[in-house]
């Protein structure tokens, strides 16, 4: 038999629906790959008895002729997602052994789809990095490499790893500034942050509520939009949760782009970034012009300002979201000489140290005297970068820009330089704001044979453009490069 | 208006500390401060932006709330609630004692 952990998740998909193989033996060839890859540390808790479990009920539920859309499909969760009965950390000590007794409206469609969940994949410490290596259970290493280990990129980095790594065949992952798509980049992977609302928050470890968005981390674009039409949808139970259709998105995939209007904004050529980038840039308005689009220059002004002002509005909204670990309800306690004492010991060894300096930046820019300046000043610059897309969106029907101004880095290398590391998320933090689609396409690799990836961002709703973009810039790229496997 | 310019002192890291209930050591406050202005100082390119008139985005959506009818829709799930609790006893959190 093939190696089923090569495949697809829509081919995998197509596999077991022609009855050439099991979700029972696609999951247990997955389980095998896992194994074999604890040096990658991609998952925090591992759950393969659950998992064939599941496996074998979707191959019962396939007999009768009950198939879902992700029927016996092995992926995996990130660790922010609550999941009934298994445990979920957050990448962080305080939530302790957590383990929910309910489960995120993401995984519960997913489950109801016939997913197989393999385990939980490790993160930055409440999505809180760019490169994983704030999480409390170690930094995941990517499996791409050069001579040393690499950062997959953050914070959805278990789950960037995991899919290049072929462990699973696709895994749900959240962006808040970056977290999706730039891990994506990292790692030779196709990710997309849908537009905000799209997934339900209900059940997912809350970071910056006004921004956080789950989506899905996947091998083609086509898996990405399969994994994406299963999250999504409307909850009741989030009040910011779109009432809106969720559209076939994976028959948008290989449709034409002819006459389409590709927007390319002359400020993400920023100083110090890698001519390699540029030039791929360059190669990918190449390709959407010969795929039949249209390449417009556009012009959008406040981009510097973006990380400034999400470095005020997401630790402002964490350090508020986070003050319910208390030590008194669920997770870590450590007992102090009164309540006080209780609470501050309890969350000083429970945080680590960005989680600690980002409650104290979004602390103090929230505090009496400071409000007006920082906080408020930051919502007014993010009303600015909505204005800026809302013109750019008369001339162009989608926007093209790299995704990391960087390829990999060596792990430990930003880790001691806060602004180093923020600026990772130039070029994706921007949708955030504006709450827009953006997805990740691995277009290329650079010198050293580390991957890169291009961005397309969509107007609001509108992933369907955005999958038909990166659909084409897909196939025009051709990319199959895979990591050699030195894990195993 | 005169923006705040880098001015977190050691003083300041103590105050900032103790609304974030976080234990921050004497002998830490000093780099903690010039930590945060590093920041802080980042961010204070915000104020060369033109904000006149400009209202401030609280939310991604342009949408209003959503009102429901307000009745009970989840509940009587006490032990599934105290499930994780550090500590718990006949169906209570126990808690530190925080009245004399």
């Amino acid at each position: 038999m093939t190696d089923l952990t090569k495949l697809t998740l829509s081919g995998a998909l197509d596999g077991m629906a022609a009855g050439e193989f099991s979700s029972a033996e696609l999951t247990q060839a997955h389980i095998e790959a896992c194994v074999k890859a604890a040096k990658l540390n991609a998952f925090i808790t591992d759950t393969h008895e659950l998992a064939l479990e599941q496996a074998k009920a979707s191959d019962a539920r396939r007999v009768k002729g009950e198939v879902g859309l992700l029927e016996g499909a092995p992926l995996a969760i990130k660790d922010l997602f609550c999941t009934e009965g298994v445990k979920t950390c957050a990448g962080s000590k305080i939530l302790g052994d957590f383990t929910p007794t309910y489960e995120s409206s993401v995984t519960a469609n997913m489950k109801a789809d016939g997913m197989v969940m393999l385990g939980k994949l490790n993160l930055d410490e409440f999505a809180m990095g760019s490169s994983n290596e704030t999480s409390a259970y170690g930094p995941v290493i990517n499996p791409w490499r050069k001579g040393e280990d690499l950062v997959p990129g953050g914070s959805s980095g278990g789950s960037a790893a995991a899919v290049a790594a072929d462990l699973c065949l696709g895994a749900t992952a959240t962006d808040t500034g970056g977290s999706i798509r730039q891990p994506a980049s990292f790692t030779g992977t196709v990710g997309i942050k849908p537009t905000y609302g799209r997934c339900s928050r209900w059940g997912t470890v809350a970071f910056a509520s006004s921004l956080d968005q789950a989506g899905p981390i996947a091998k083609t674009v086509k898996d990405a939009a399969i994994l994406l039409e299963s999250m999504s949808g409307y909850d009741a139970k989030d009040s910011t949760s779109l009432n809106v259709d969720v559209p076939k998105w994976s028959e948008s995939c290989g449709k034409s782009v002819k006459g389409l209007r590709i927007g390319i904004p002359k400020e993400y050529t920023i100083e110090g970034m890698p001519a390699e980038i540029q030039a791929l840039w360059d190669k990918g308005m190449a390709w959407m012009k010969d795929a039949g689009a249209e390449i417009v220059p556009i012009t959008l002004p406040h981009t510097k300002y973006a990380l400034p002002a999400y470095y005020v509005v997401a630790p402002a909204e964490a350090s508020s979201n986070l003050a319910r670990y208390d030590g008194m309800r669920y997770g870590l306690r450590v007992d102090g000489s009164d309540l006080n004492d209780t609470y501050e010991r309890t969350r000083t060894e429970g945080f680590g140290a960005e989680v600690r300096r980002r409650i104290m930046i979004g602390t103090y820019v929230l505090s009496a005297g400071y409000y007006d300046a920082y906080y408020l000043r930051a919502q007014k610059v993010r009303s600015r970068i909505v204005e800026d897309f809302e013109t750019a969106w008369q001339s162009c029907d989608a926007i093209l820009t790299p995704t990391a101004p960087s390829a990999p880095f060596a792990v430990g290398r930003k880790v001691n330089d806060p602004v180093k590391m923020y600026l990772n998320d130039i070029f994706t933090v921007t949708t955030n704001l504006a709450g827009l689609p953006g997805i990740s396409v691995p277009a290329g690799l650079d010198k050293d044979g580390l991957p890169l990836g291009l961005q397309i961002i969509g107007r609001a709703l509108d992933e369907d453009t955005v999958f038909k973009a990166a659909s084409a810039l897909e196939q025009a790229a051709g990319f199959t490069a895979k990591p050699e496997m030195w894990w195993v | 208006m005169s923006e705040p310019k880098n001015t977190v002192s050691a003083k300041d890291v103590r105050k900032i500390a103790c609304l974030s209930r976080l234990h921050v050591e004497d002998s830490q406050c000093a780099a903690l401060a010039d930590e945060l202005n590093g920041i802080l100082g980042w961010i204070e390119q915000l104020s060369e932006v033109d904000c006149e008139g400009v209202e401030p985005m609280t939310s991604a959506v342009d949408m209003r709330a959503p009102m429901r009818i307000d009745e009970i829709t989840d509940g009587d799930k006490r032990d599934d609630i105290l499930k994780n609790a550090p500590k718990k006893d006949d169906g209570f959190f126990v808690v530190p004692r925080s009245v004399e």
